[in-house]
């Protein structure tokens, strides 16, 4: 089996523990990782400021640096969504329709591929798992309180395999972070009232720390925490599965 | 004037407001948690009730011409509108070959969207709102600010203000009992003196030729059977079949609105008593042309019971008024740009794609599905921003090449490291609220070259 790891742009550039975390856990779960070198974006940024025509070029490079794998796995939720929904190009639609097939979320290969069982990794904090919105309700990683259906949560599960984690109840198990791409510029009161809300409802539930499948709502919650010189941080799921290590200052 | 984010933010600068407001919609949303989780079918029902609306999106024209035959059998007079004016003419019509000039009306968004009232009042005719919530902003001369809850953004204390101002009750007085108490008695009077009622419509039966009246305080009923002459003002896509259906639509409506089984009051007008004339008015007013939109049709699925409002977390910290049309909301901001896409351009850009919406939804519309595609659609007709066109050319062009995206990672990076002051700055709206992320030495990609090959 031969994945390629997809690092979403704003990750790539801000966040690359969670990137080397993320090819850590893979290669320590016996997989074998590729990572294409000419990646940048999935194109997401413009197609949801309505510039989806835009995304040519970012459509093209996917399908050139991804095609040949199995199974192409990214952490983050927001972006393996936009491809498996949006991905399509004009010299090879049936590379796209592959990609659009084989494309997986962190949380999600590892519980439905890898079907991981148990993880070896400590972290003994108290813990707020944000579900990310389009992991949550776009690639259904968690059952969502709206429907009226059996609870799951694939992030969920895995981090109770972790030693000493204590997931902390929230209030809003599922509400938006406010991030929401260029609305976070675009809107930004209305975008920065959600960011803060949200973190307060993690710090009244006690975590100390923040974690998510998807870093975009992270940054944002960040921002807010840094702003209010809070102790709570915020960490990419995979940091935490990984077991910590391995940083870039 | 004004577009949604500017709005948002005027609404915002009262933070225990939006507190307040978001909290109290929070409660109505976890109200109707609660009821529609209690159905073991739930999601069987929102599927019925999906397709149902589905075949009557599919035969529309044949509905409406069985209802406008049933209806007619059944001694009610149908009129057809085209758009709001002539919806208005045709009221305006009724009341004047009466020589009325006083009506009362109970809940009708149909009619905030034709801007009746204003339309009325021009032509010498007053017309009294007689829901409550409607009154209440009736009286403060403001629009709806939720197709449900129309005073929602209003706290008591306010309301007690506009009473004592308008109705005469005691300055000060905040009690909701005894604000109601003083409604009551205004209305009573006004239930007894107006000869022609308007009452909205919530179904429409195409097989019997009924429709069908969801209210919680009566007060269609009572001003329908005290009127000489009841009209009725639907929009063409609130037909259902057959009557059997409602059993399917009267168990989503309440539980997704307001988390009750069932309003007070469901009450079916099928003929007018002897003595009255019954009229209803079938509007279109861009619902055809909906119709016709295939990524869009399924909006008009829509049974206007407000849940998509109550789950949004943009409606619950920005307000109503801040949509500036007469159905705020994520479903509004799908409806309001086949109006009018210039002045409604910036509503399907005031979501986050989060989606609650469209998992509330009793009739299963893809809202937030559909609030992408009309980003789509407003960019390519030209409705965007043009400083955001060219933020948008020069991303693109950034992205589509790794090498200029290697570069401006990495100048992005040095300039947050070395001169933070250039983003930390009041021209970035991120750094208002929020701290930018550190800027880490390398990139993943720079980390990867040297650590894995």
């Amino acid at each position: 089996m031969r994945v390629g790891l997809f690092i979403p742009c704003y990750v790539d550039q801000f966040y690359p523990n969670a990137a080397i975390a993320t090819l850590e856990l893979l290669e320590k779960l016996g997989v074998e990782v590729g990572y294409p070198a000419q990646q940048t974006c999935c194109g997401q940024p413009m197609a949801n400021s309505g510039y989806e025509h835009l995304t040519g070029g970012c459509n093209d490079l996917f399908v050139a640096n991804f095609a040949e794998y199995d199974y192409i796995v990214s952490p983050s939720g927001s972006c393996a969504l936009h491809i498996k929904e949006h991905l399509h190009t004009h010299d090879n639609e049936e590379a796209a329709t592959g990609i659009r097939k084989k494309i997986y979320e962190l949380t999600e290969f590892l519980t439905d591929v890898l079907k991981v069982e148990k993880l070896d990794a400590k972290f003994p904090y108290r813990v707020g798992l944000h579900q990310s919105c389009h992991g949550q309700r776009g690639l259904k990683l968690a059952q969502m309180t709206e429907l009226t259906a059996s609870p799951f949560s694939k992030p969920g599960s895995l981090l109770n395999m972790v030693e000493g984690v204590e997931l902390v109840p929230l209030k809003r198990a599922d509400e938006c972070c406010g991030f929401g791409g260029t609305f976070c510029v675009a809107e930004e009161a209305v975008s920065a009232k959600m960011g803060k809300d949200r973190v307060a409802d993690h710090i009244q539930a006690g975590a100390e720390y923040i974690t998510a499948a998807d870093l975009s709502c992270l940054m944002h919650m960040e921002g807010i925490l840094k702003r209010q010189k809070s102790a709570v941080k915020v960490i990419h799921i995979a940091e935490i599965l990984n077991g910590v290590k391995e940083s870039v200052a | 004037m004004k577009d949604h984010a500017e709005l948002s933010e005027v609404f915002n600068e009262d933070e225990q407001r939006v507190n307040w407001h978001d909290e109290t919609l929070w409660f109505v949303r976890q109200k109707r948690d609660k009821a529609s989780h209690q159905i073991p079918d739930w999601e069987e029902l929102r599927e019925a009730a999906s397709q149902i609306k589905h075949n009557v999106l599919s035969n529309l024209a044949d509905y409406l011409e069985q209802f406008e035959q049933q209806a007619s059998n059944n001694g009610i007079r149908v009129h057809w509108a085209a758009d709001a004016l002539e919806h208005n003419k045709i009221v305006h019509g009724i009341l004047k070959r009466h020589g009325i000039s006083q009506m009362v009306k109970s809940k009708s968004m149909l009619t905030e969207e034709c801007h009746l009232n204003h339309y009325l009042e021009e032509q010498g005719i007053s017309v009294v709102d007689s829901d409550l919530g409607e009154l209440i902003v009736q009286l403060a001369k403001e629009p709806p600010s939720h197709i449900v809850l129309p005073c929602i953004h209003k706290k008591k204390e306010e309301i007690g203000d506009i009473f004592h101002e308008h109705l005469g009750s005691v300055k000060g007085e905040a009690d909701p009992q005894v604000l109601t108490e003083t409604a009551r008695i205004h209305l009573r009077n006004t239930f007894l003196s107006r000869r022609a009622a308007l009452t909205g419509v919530n179904f429409a039966v195409a097989e019997t030729g009924e429709f069908v009246v969801c209210t919680n305080e009566g007060n269609a009923d009572m001003g329908a059977h005290l009127s000489d002459v009841h009209i009725a003002s639907m929009g063409i896509e609130k037909l259902i079949p057959k009557r059997k259906d409602l059993g399917v639509f009267l168990r989503l409506l309440t539980r997704s609105a307001t988390g009750q089984p069932i309003t007070t009051y469901s009450s079916h007008f099928k003929r007018p008593r002897p003595g009255q004339e019954m009229h209803i008015i079938l509007v279109d007013n861009g619902r055809s042309v909906q119709l016709g939109r295939e990524d869009f049709r399924n909006s008009l699925k829509c049974i206007r019971c407000g849940a998509c409002m109550n789950t949004c977390p943009v409606y619950r910290r920005s307000g109503g008024h801040s949509y500036h049309t007469a159905v705020a909301g994520p479903i509004g901001s799908i409806l309001a740009p086949n109006l009018d896409m210039k002045q409604y351009a910036d509503l399907p850009f005031a979501s986050t794609l989060c989606g609650s919406c469209s998992n509330v939804c009793p009739v299963k519309i893809d809202i937030h599905e559909q609030l992408y595609k009309w980003r789509q659609v407003i960019i390519k007709e030209g409705y965007g921003d043009k400083k955001k066109a060219a933020a948008m050319q020069a991303m693109a062009y950034t992205l589509s090449s790794p090498k200029v995206y290697r570069l401006a990672g990495k100048a992005g990076r040095w300039v947050i490291k070395h001169v933070p002051f250039a983003v930390n700055n009041p021209l970035n709206p991120w750094y208002k609220h929020r701290d930018m992320p550190d800027a880490p030495k390398e990139s993943f990609g720079e980390w990867y070259r040297k650590n894995r090959k």
